[in-house]
C-alpha cells in the first residue's frame, strides 16, 4: 500500500526501537528534509505543539529539536509568526556537509578502539571509496 | 497573578497515613501545559498521591493547590475543571452510554457534544450500547469520552492504559496529545508502562514506597543516565569515583552506570588507566529500575 503525504508536515516516523533519543529522531528528519530540498528557506514549519500532537511525541521533546535547530541555524523562530526553515541558500549543502563530518567523526572514534594508525584509517576510506564506484 | 497561577497542581510537605503506609513529605509540582507521568511499582502509592490531589482524602500534613485552589477545601470550585478517571470507576449498568453522556452533558456547561461524537467513532463506541454489555476496554473508553468532552483544564487518569489494546492505547495516547496543543491545558496519569510516559510526556516522576524517588522533566532525566562499557588492563583497580550509580566488574570488562553524566568521566576513566570503549542512552524503564534499586538501598543502610 502506498501512502502519498501531500502534507509536508506529516511523514515523520519516530520509533521508540531507535537508538537515537526521540528529539534527535525529530531533529535527523527535519533536517533531512532541508538536505533534499523537502522543506525550502523560508518554509514555514509546525509550531511546537502542533507537531507535537501530529507525532505523539512529548511537547518538551520537540521544544529540544527546534531550540538546536535553531542554534545550528538550521530554523528561524519569529516571536509569535511560527518557525521557518532558515533563509540561507547554502542550507541544504551545509547540512550535508556537517552529515559527512558527522560520519568521519563517528569513524575516527571507531578507529581509535581498533588502534588503526591514521594511514591505515585513510587506506581504509580508499578501499570503501574503491568499492563504491565498483558497485556503481 | 502569582507563581500558583502557572501551575496545573502543586503538593507540598503532603504526607498521609495508613496502617500499612504512609506517604511522607511529597513535593510535587506540574506546570500548565504540561503532561506527568507518575510512575512507580504497585502500591507505591501512586493512587494515593492522585486521591489526595482529587480531595478524595484529606492530608495530614502540607499544602495542596489545584488549578490555584486549596485542597480539600475548594475542591468543588476545582473539579468543575479537573475530570479524573480511574479504571475502577463504575457506570450504571442498566443505562445507555448515550443517557451518561446526556447526564454529564446537564452537569458541565463546558461539555462539546460535537468533540463527544467524534470520540464515540473514535473509540469504536455507540451511544445506543447499554454499559452492562461493554468489554473492559469499552469500559474504560466510556469513561475516557465522558470525561474528555468535558473540556477540563485539568485530566488526571489512573492507570488508563491498562485494560486497552494496542489500537485503543494508542488513539487514547493520541487524543492526549491534541489535549495539550492548547497550552493551558495539562495532564496528570499514572502507568507502569513507561514505553508510553517515555514518549508523551514532559515531566517524570519516580515514586516508591510512598516516597518521591526523583522527578524532573524528561530531557534532563534521559540526559542525566548512561550506561559505559570499559575496558580494564590487568592489574589496574578503578578508584571511587562519584555520581557512579552501579559498577559491575568483569575480568577485563566494566560496565559503568551514572546519573550525572558529562565528558569530564572519560576524562577521569581515562586518567585511572580504563578505557572507554562505548556510551549508551538509557531507555526511561532502566532508569526506573535502577533509581528505585538504589533507593531501597539507601533507605537500608
Amino acid at each position: 500500500m502506498y501512502t502519498v503525504n501531500t502534507d509536508k508536515h506529516s511523514g515523520f516516523v519516530i520509533s521508540q526501537t531507535d537508538p537515537r533519543p526521540l528529539y534527535q529522531q525529530v531533529k535527523d528528519q527535519l533536517r533531512h528534509r532541508v538536505a533534499v530540498g523537502e522543506l525550502k528557506p523560508g518554509d514555514e514549519i509546525p509550531s511546537i505543539r502542533q507537531l507535537a500532537a501530529d507525532i505523539r511525541v512529548s511537547v518538551i521533546t520537540i521544544k529540544r529539536a527546534y531550540l538546536e535547530l535553531e542554534l545550528e541555524g538550521v530554523i528561524q523562530t519569529r516571536q509569535g509568526r511560527g518557525s521557518f526553515v532558515a533563509d540561507n541558500a547554502q542550507l541544504g549543502e551545509s547540512i550535508k556537509e556537517q552529515e559527512l563530518d558527522s560520519h568521519l567523526r563517528a569513524a575516527v572514534h571507531t578507529a581509535a578502539l581498533l588502534y588503526l594508525t591514521e594511514e591505515q584509517l585513510i587506506e581504509r576510506l580508499r578501499e570503501a571509496r574503491r568499492e563504491s564506484q565498483e558497485r556503481s | 497573578m502569582n507563581d500558583v497561577a502557572n501551575h496545573a497542581f502543586t503538593l507540598r510537605g503532603v504526607s498521609k497515613a495508613f496502617r500499612y503506609f504512609r506517604l511522607d513529605g511529597l513535593n510535587l509540582e506540574l506546570p500548565m501545559g504540561q503532561i506527568m507521568g507518575l510512575v512507580g511499582p504497585n502500591g507505591a502509592g501512586k493512587s494515593t498521591t492522585i486521591r489526595l490531589l482529587m480531595g478524595l482524602i484529606a492530608p495530614e500534613g502540607g499544602t495542596i493547590e489545584l488549578l490555584g485552589r486549596r485542597i480539600p477545601e475548594q475542591v468543588a470550585e476545582a473539579k468543575r475543571e479537573v475530570a479524573f478517571v480511574a479504571d475502577d470507576m463504575r457506570l450504571y449498568n442498566h443505562a445507555k452510554l448515550g443517557w451518561h453522556m446526556r447526564f454529564v452533558a446537564s452537569l458541565f456547561p463546558e461539555w462539546d457534544e460535537a468533540y463527544a461524537h467524534k470520540l464515540l467513532r473514535q473509540f469504536n463506541l455507540r451511544a445506543d450500547q447499554y454499559v452492562k454489555g461493554l468489554s473492559r476496554g469499552e469500559h474504560v473508553k466510556a469513561l475516557l469520552l465522558l470525561a474528555l468532552a468535558r473540556r477540563p483544564r485539568l485530566v488526571v487518569l489512573d492507570e488508563p492504559t491498562s485494560g486497552l489494546d494496542p489500537v485503543a492505547r494508542h488513539e487514547l495516547l493520541s487524543e492526549l496529545m491534541q489535549i495539550v496543543r492548547d497550552d493551558s491545558r495539562s495532564i496528570l496519569f499514572s502507568s507502569h508502562n513507561t514505553q508510553d510516559v517515555e514518549r508523551i510526556c514532559d515531566q517524570i516522576a519516580f515514586i516508591d514506597r510512598g516516597r518521591l524517588v526523583d522527578a524532573r522533566d524528561k530531557e534532563s532525566f534521559l540526559e542525566r543516565w548512561r550506561r559505559l562499557s570499559l575496558e580494564i588492563p590487568a592489574g589496574i583497580t578503578l578508584p571511587r569515583l562519584k555520581d557512579v550509580v552501579d559498577l559491575t566488574l568483569g575480568e577485563r570488562l566494566a560496565t559503568l552506570t551514572t546519573d550525572r553524566y558529562e565528558p569530564a568521566l572519560h576524562v577521569a576513566l581515562e586518567k585511572c588507566g580504563a578505557r572507554v570503549t562505548d556510551v549508551q542512552r538509557m531507555s526511561l524503564e532502566e532508569i526506573f529500575v535502577a533509581t528505585v534499586m538504589r533507593s531501597r538501598a539507601q533507605v537500608q543502610s
